[in-house]
């Protein structure tokens, strides 16, 4: 079906208990958050995420809708430390493989090729093999090199936000940096898009800027548009990240530290009525850009 | 020089560890490392390569704090979606970063404290790109608080990076690439020029002795030529005000002590 479009709840409806879904985007930035806040207004649980992780990996897991965690790092940036992921692996409630940041994107792309690992010399001489369970194999070359074996880190979802997307998912990629969102899509079975701006046809529109398309549009299954669906993470060129809002669900960890009790702050019973309690998206869209 | 603070000392001992480094990307991570690699670049090697922090190469360093968006001069690109395959897998970079914990074999700690894996008494960030890094490219560190917390006895709580331990190393492995360059504290400087990579301490801070620096680190040190870290002269801490213009350097190490140690 050429006509990819579906509402964020036709999305979460395709997943299922125990799936691996992978997110897009790096830490604060980039991050598919309306499409995380919908998955946390379902029943979805026993998740294994695979995310380079920020607010996205703390919610689900203060929510209890995790398993598993691949990472390699959870942070907000400016606020190193994620507060919830850091309560529930603290807490022992979690299942985790963690991995180095180039090895993660390497599993990625073992995945994406269809194969079942590549070689790689990170890790070694790190506790990440030993933890992991991961296995070595011997280069059958004259160097005879032992390398770790990345396992391929296949995803049954992945979840990305893009700034633009026709509803046959041509999408299109702005930003600075666009990580590793080519090979969330290109790992997964089924990858689910929003955007900020959706249109009929690409061609019609911004031909000019094809060259922005990250991935082919046989890695899209959906589109949504979600303008300001980042939020609170950033969405270069259009906005920011909101640190106020981070800080506050920093806070929340603390006092009262209890989800069930700040969940409707910061996800809201419906996505609308989360942007008004932000104040709209012309409230995201003045966020200042991050400076580093 | 009275009034130079030892966070300035820091700055210019974290420029002489990229001296000379050649035509590579070098990444310091916080104030004092960032500073350092700015100085080297604006000083000795211009040749060194940065990034605006974000994902673009600078020729120009670009200042600590708050500024304008576009005030970066954009001289190339180097974006996390291909920092593995340019920077680190090639061995083209030098990192200096503040771990949470150092053991005496250079291993390094990121991720978590005490505790199982399953159940971390403290959780941090994460290995990050650690073992990458320092499996591929030379590293280096800065500590703001040299004690027995940080530069611990025994092995850190989990190993993040590679380090010269021979029991962690998987035989067959080829570690060619591991190269922990300098240390650099509130007390001293150390490299890894000791007997079998051990820690050596190479130069005191203005008022430090030996034996503060041993009595804050939980493994024995060896001795280097022990001479005085210099001081940075006025060009350097004028580019070093220019590169921090907000003169956040006064808040790494705790009271923003001068240089010289007062006992």
């Amino acid at each position: 079906m050429l006509d990819k479009r579906m509402t964020a709840a036709d999305i979460v409806g395709q997943l299922s208990d125990g799936m691996t879904i992978g997110i897009g985007g790096w830490g604060p930035r980039r991050k598919p958050m309306a499409l995380v806040r919908e998955l946390l207004r379902s029943n979805l649980k026993d998740l294994t995420i695979v995310a380079y992780g920020g607010a996205d990996v703390g919610m689900l897991c203060a929510a209890g809708k995790v398993k598993k965690v691949v990472f390699a790092f959870v942070s907000l940036d400016a606020i190193p430390l994620e507060p919830w992921f850091r309560k529930a692996r603290e807490a022992g409630q979690l299942e985790v493989l963690e991995v180095d940041e180039g090895m993660f994107q390497w599993g990625l792309k073992a995945a994406a090729f269809g194969l079942p690992f590549l070689p790689t010399r990170v890790g070694l001489g790190t506790d990440l093999a030993a933890l992991g369970g991961l296995k070595t194999v011997t280069s059958p070359y004259a160097d005879g090199e032992t390398l770790i074996a990345m396992p391929a880190l296949k995803l049954d979802a992945a979840l990305i936000h893009v700034n633009r997307s026709d509803w046959r998912g041509n999408v299109q990629v702005f930003g600075p940096d666009v990580y590793y969102d080519e090979w969330f899509a290109k790992a997964a079975a089924k990858t689910y898009v929003s955007c900020e701006e959706l249109v009929d046809r690409m061609e019609d529109h911004y031909p000019d800027d094809a060259q922005f398309n990250l991935f082919e549009r046989c890695f899209v299954t959906g589109v949504v548009e979600l303008s300001g669906g980042a939020h609170p993470s950033s969405m270069p060129p259009h906005y920011g990240w909101d640190m106020k809002a981070f800080k506050a669900y920093s806070d929340a960890a603390k006092d009262p530290g209890d989800w069930s009790a700040v969940a409707d702050r910061f996800v809201g019973a419906s996505e609308a009525d989360y942007l008004n309690s932000i104040g709209g998206k012309e409230a995201v869209a003045a966020l200042p850009l991050p400076i580093f | 020089m009275t009034d130079v603070t030892l966070a300035e000392l820091c700055i210019y001992a974290a420029s002489e560890a990229f001296r000379g480094n050649g035509e590579i990307v070098a990444t310091g991570v916080g104030p004092v490392p960032r500073l350092g690699a700015g100085l080297a670049k604006l000083t000795h090697t211009p040749e060194l390569m940065m990034t605006d922090g974000e994902c673009y190469l600078v020729e120009q360093p670009v200042p600590l704090g708050p500024r304008n968006y576009d005030d970066r001069k954009k001289a190339g690109y180097l974006p996390f979606s291909r920092f593995f395959d340019s920077a680190v897998w090639t061995g083209r970079r030098h990192a200096m970063v503040t771990p949470t914990q150092i053991d005496r074999f250079g291993q390094i700690n990121l991720s978590q404290l005490g505790g199982t894996h399953k159940q971390p008494k403290t959780q941090m960030l994460g290995v990050r790109g650690f073992p990458g890094n320092t499996i591929y490219h030379p590293n280096s560190f800065f500590f703001p608080s040299h004690t027995t917390r940080v530069f611990v006895e025994g092995e850190v709580d989990m190993v993040s990076g590679v380090g010269y331990n021979p029991a962690k190393r998987i035989a067959g492995g080829n570690y060619s690439g591991v190269a922990l360059k300098k240390i650099i504290t509130n007390l001293c400087v150390m490299d890894f020029g000791g007997t079998d990579n051990a820690v050596r301490v190479v130069s005191l801070h203005p008022g430090v002795t030996f034996q503060d620096v041993q009595a804050a680190t939980g493994f024995p040190l060896e001795k280097g030529d022990l001479v005085e870290t210099p001081l940075p002269d006025a060009d350097a801490l004028a580019i070093i005000a220019q590169l921090d213009p907000h003169n956040i350097r006064a808040s790494v190490i705790k009271d923003n002590p001068p240089a010289q140690r007062v006992s």
